[in-house]
């Protein structure tokens, strides 16, 4: 057997290279046609790309490419762009009082896109992406509003904040500790009472004592009919819609210890314009006045 | 004395840890250093109980291993190493899985996701990985080279030297110890070991390669070479630092800003170029054609996508800081560089699929070769998914994205898995002496397994993360991004849970595969029915008529 034909390998007819290790022989077949042409081909484009953009490193700069592209001026161009495409509505928002912007729709429609967009970055974190709240935080889609939901209420609350101390407009309010001050079988018969506004209490009789028991000490705020008072910020109670539960041992721990939700005043940070698309995406969610 | 040097200097290095603990700066190199003491110690107690003080007579030595035998301790070794490190790897990557889709899981502060995230790559790519790479090099150096591997027992310090290195830098994490350079987390203190260990793993590499008896080296040596030597630059240049205390856990890196940036991530996509492809593909090289016993389809191929390859593939790394403070020339070459590379990429994945020409029949009796040409299809796809997720404006969709993920996982589940997996199957009863593996049924399991858990894997990370980078881009009609990222987020719940079961199919597949590797190694065969039905016996053929 010659050395040619031993080096041929059966198979598949092709000549190997002769070599072997461990019994690993080579064939000669050549590269493949369409391999070699499509590397040729990303080669040539790749050349093409780098005339056409900046690309090779000189001594203190770089080509910059015939083009004369730049990442940094396409964003700054972009951003410039859709600026000046709003200029003009933003401007609008800025100017116009917030019952102007509501009737116009187009302004609306914009105010609201942008205050979405203001409130996913600043406002979903404690209210939610759908600004749906959570304990503690309200809940901005039903018609129940702590401090007003008019316009010009929303936007005050957002502007200045509630309790911030960084804000001297801020709202505020503060209800007193009443553990210091009842017993805890009254504080059960008020939290029954309440409970009893929009359900049933789990003692009438208990309830019956914390009518009169509401009546002297918590009719001033939250008024006689316990619906609350936009005014101190006293939340509605006859509503069924609840800040920190339920049930009637929340209500009790709510009157012996109350919590105060603070908010942020966000006007210093955010500035007066995007604090009215807030305001107009806020009350466009549905329970607004 | 038996193993009297090993255990002096172990002693005498557990002594030092524990000086270096109690002059340690702050809490977590102290930490780290007790945890250094304690393996060190335990080391040092086994090999006592495994001593004999008897002193060695010149007679009573035994005859020299012939040392033109192939030296297979560190490779039997290393494949168990490879299968254990594989299997905790895949673990903490479904239990971080599970975090994403559960954040509950979370356990602060040893096992919360910023650290078991770097425990779960670097188990996988640089434990399972790199002891496979470490094991089946030695393997094929040796037996293509027709030479024992060079400098005796350095092979045996490569091989637990690096096992240290894995558990410094798995407890580094845990401890909270990070340099925060994705892929080169351990500080700098573990990196000095590193470069130690690796410059022997050349040592014997190179060493063995000189010494061969071929004329020739074979194409996968060339590849693993290269492995080796770039690793070495990568991770030197990579991890240049300043520790703040020869006693402290924290040290800052020489480069500083956007050229910090692009130093890490020259070396991390080179890490994935030269570790999980150079270093794999020759690890193919050997074991697709031994398997499938045809020859490498074109030595041509090989010479020119090998040079192609690793001369391409160095330019890359700029292409994972699109637009960002990298300036635009230096995007458009990493850009370039990158599409030019697909082909380089592609001749690996040629050679691979053609080798098996005449010898496509084993496809359905050798669940090995299926296992090995599903690793080489899904080389074929990511190398093609690479080039173009580095082009700019499908970049500008998938960074950051579980595109990303999808496509990492692709290569590393798909290819660098299956492919160790094949080579694996394929060493084990050869080195450990036995006729065949205990069972190949076991290896078909271990095939369907890990290809559903790769396949609901990436595919769920495609729609995940192309609806991601969706999101995020999504303007309403005034000019407004119409998603907060907590948004964003949410939405990527279901897909999170689906890639855990993925996940968890891979990992079953590979505990299935720990099973098989173990019975094999004890020595038992399961009795089972040949795959592709029995051979037809001659009677049944050749029975006459009645």
């Amino acid at each position: 057997m010659s050395d040619t034909e031993k080096n041929i390998d059966k198979i598949s007819g092709v000549a190997t290279t002769g070599h072997e290790w461990d019994g690993i022989r080579e064939l000669d077949n050549p590269m493949p046609r369409w391999w070699v042409w499509t590397f040729y081909a990303t080669i040539i484009w790749s050349i093409g790309y780098t005339v056409a953009y900046p690309a090779w490193p000189l001594i203190s700069s770089a080509t910059s490419g015939l083009l004369g592209y730049s990442s940094r001026q396409e964003l700054a161009a972009t951003l410039d762009r859709v600026a000046a495409d709003q200029a003009d509505l933003r401007a609008a928002v800025g100017e116009k009082p917030l019952e102007e912007i509501l009737a116009d729709e187009t302004l609306r429609r914009f105010a609201a896109s942008a205050g979405a967009a203001a409130f996913n970055v600043n406002c979903s974190q404690c209210h939610g992406s759908g600004a749906e709240g959570s304990a503690g935080y309200p809940n901005l889609n039903d018609d129940d509003w702590l401090w007003g939901g008019d316009i010009e209420a929303i936007y005050q609350t957002i502007a200045h904040g509630v309790r911030f101390t960084g804000d001297a407009e801020t709202r505020f309010s503060e209800m007193p500790p009443f553990g210091d001050l009842l017993s805890a079988q009254e504080t059960q018969q008020i939290a029954a009472y309440v409970a009893s506004l929009t359900g049933d209490p789990s003692d009438d009789a208990s309830a019956t004592a914390g009518a009169s028991l509401f009546a002297d000490n918590c009719a001033a705020c939250h008024g006689e009919d316990g619906t609350g008072d936009q005014t101190f910020g006293a939340p509605n109670l006859a509503d069924a819609i609840w800040f920190y539960g339920a049930t009637e041992a929340d209500i009790a721990t709510q009157i012996r210890k109350p919590r105060h939700g603070v908010m942020p005043g966000w006007q210093a940070r955010l500035g007066k314009t995007t604090v009215k698309q807030l305001s107009v995406y806020v009350h466009s969610l549905g329970g607004a006045e | 004395m038996k193993y009297g040097t090993e255990i002096v200097v172990l002693a005498l290095a557990a002594f030092a840890a524990l000086v270096a603990a109690a002059m340690a700066q702050d809490v977590p190199f102290q930490q780290h250093m007790w945890v250094l003491f304690f393996v060190l110690l335990g080391t040092v107690v086994v090999l006592m109980r495994n001593t004999t003080f008897a002193p060695r007579r010149a007679a009573a030595i035994p005859l020299r291993p012939d040392a033109s035998a192939y030296m297979d301790g560190p490779v039997r070794y290393g494949s168990v190493a490879t299968m254990f490190w594989g299997v905790v790897g895949f673990l903490v990557g479904v239990v971080v899985a599970l975090q994403l889709a559960y954040p509950d899981l979370n356990i602060e502060p040893w096992f919360n996701f910023g650290r078991m995230r770097p425990l779960h790559t670097s188990a996988v790519v640089f434990a399972f990985g790199g002891n496979a790479l470490i094991a089946t090099s030695f393997y094929v150096v040796q037996r293509t080279c027709r030479a024992r591997l060079f400098g005796g027992n350095l092979a045996w310090f490569v091989f637990w030297g690096y096992q240290l290195f894995i558990v410094m830098a798995a407890t580094g994490y845990l401890l909270g110890i990070t340099q925060s350079r994705e892929y080169a987390e351990p500080e700098w203190y573990v990196d000095l070991w590193l470069t130690i260990v690796w410059v022997a793993y050349l040592v014997v590499f190179l060493g063995t390669i000189v010494r061969r008896k071929e004329p020739h080296i074979y194409v996968a040596n060339w590849f693993y070479l290269s492995f080796i030597v770039t690793i070495a630059m990568l991770h030197v240049v990579n991890n240049l630092a300043m520790p703040v205390s020869i006693f402290g856990s924290k040290s800052y890196s020489l480069f500083a800003g956007v050229q910090d940036a692009l130093t890490q991530w020259w070396y991390g996509h080179n890490a994935v170029g030269f570790f999980l492809t150079a270093g794999f593909l020759g690890m193919m090289y050997y074991f697709v054609p031994k398997q499938v016993n045809r020859p490498v389809y074109s030595y041509r191929l090989s010479i020119i996508h090998f040079w192609a390859l690793i001369f391409l593939y160095i330019w890359a790394g700029p292409h994972h800081l699109h637009y960002t403070a990298l300036p635009d020339w230096a995007q458009t070459l990493g850009m370039v560089f990158s599409v030019m590379l697909w082909m380089p990429s592609w001749g690996g994945m040629i050679n691979g699929l053609m080798t098996l020409s005449g010898a496509w029949d084993k496809l359905r009796t050798d669940p090995i070769v299926r296992m090995m040409v599903l690793a080489i299809a899904f080389y074929g796809m990511s190398t093609f998914e690479g080039p173009m997720m580095s082009i700019k404006v499908v970049n500008s969709l998938s960074h950051y994205t579980d595109w990303t993920i999808g496509h990492v996982h692709s290569g590393a589940l798909g290819w660098v898995g299956m492919i160790t997996f094949g080579a694996v199957y394929f060493m084990v009863p050869k080195l450990w002496g036995r006729e065949r593996l205990y069972s190949l049924r076991l290896v078909t399991w271990h095939f369907w397994l890990a290809t559903l858990g790769i396949v609901v894997y990436a595919a769920v990370m495609w729609v995940s993360g192309i609806q991601q980078g969706l999101m995020w881009r999504e303007y309403d009609d005034q000019g407004f991004l119409v998603y907060s990222f907590a948004e964003t987020v949410a939405a990527m719940y279901p897909y999170y849970v689906v890639r855990a079961v993925g996940g968890l199919l891979f990992l079953s597949g590979a505990l299935v595969m720990a099973y098989n590797i173990t019975m094999t190694i004890l020595g038992y065969e399961r009795e089972e029915e040949p795959i592709g039905g029995q051979l037809a016996s001659p009677e049944s053929v050749l029975k006459p008529a009645e």
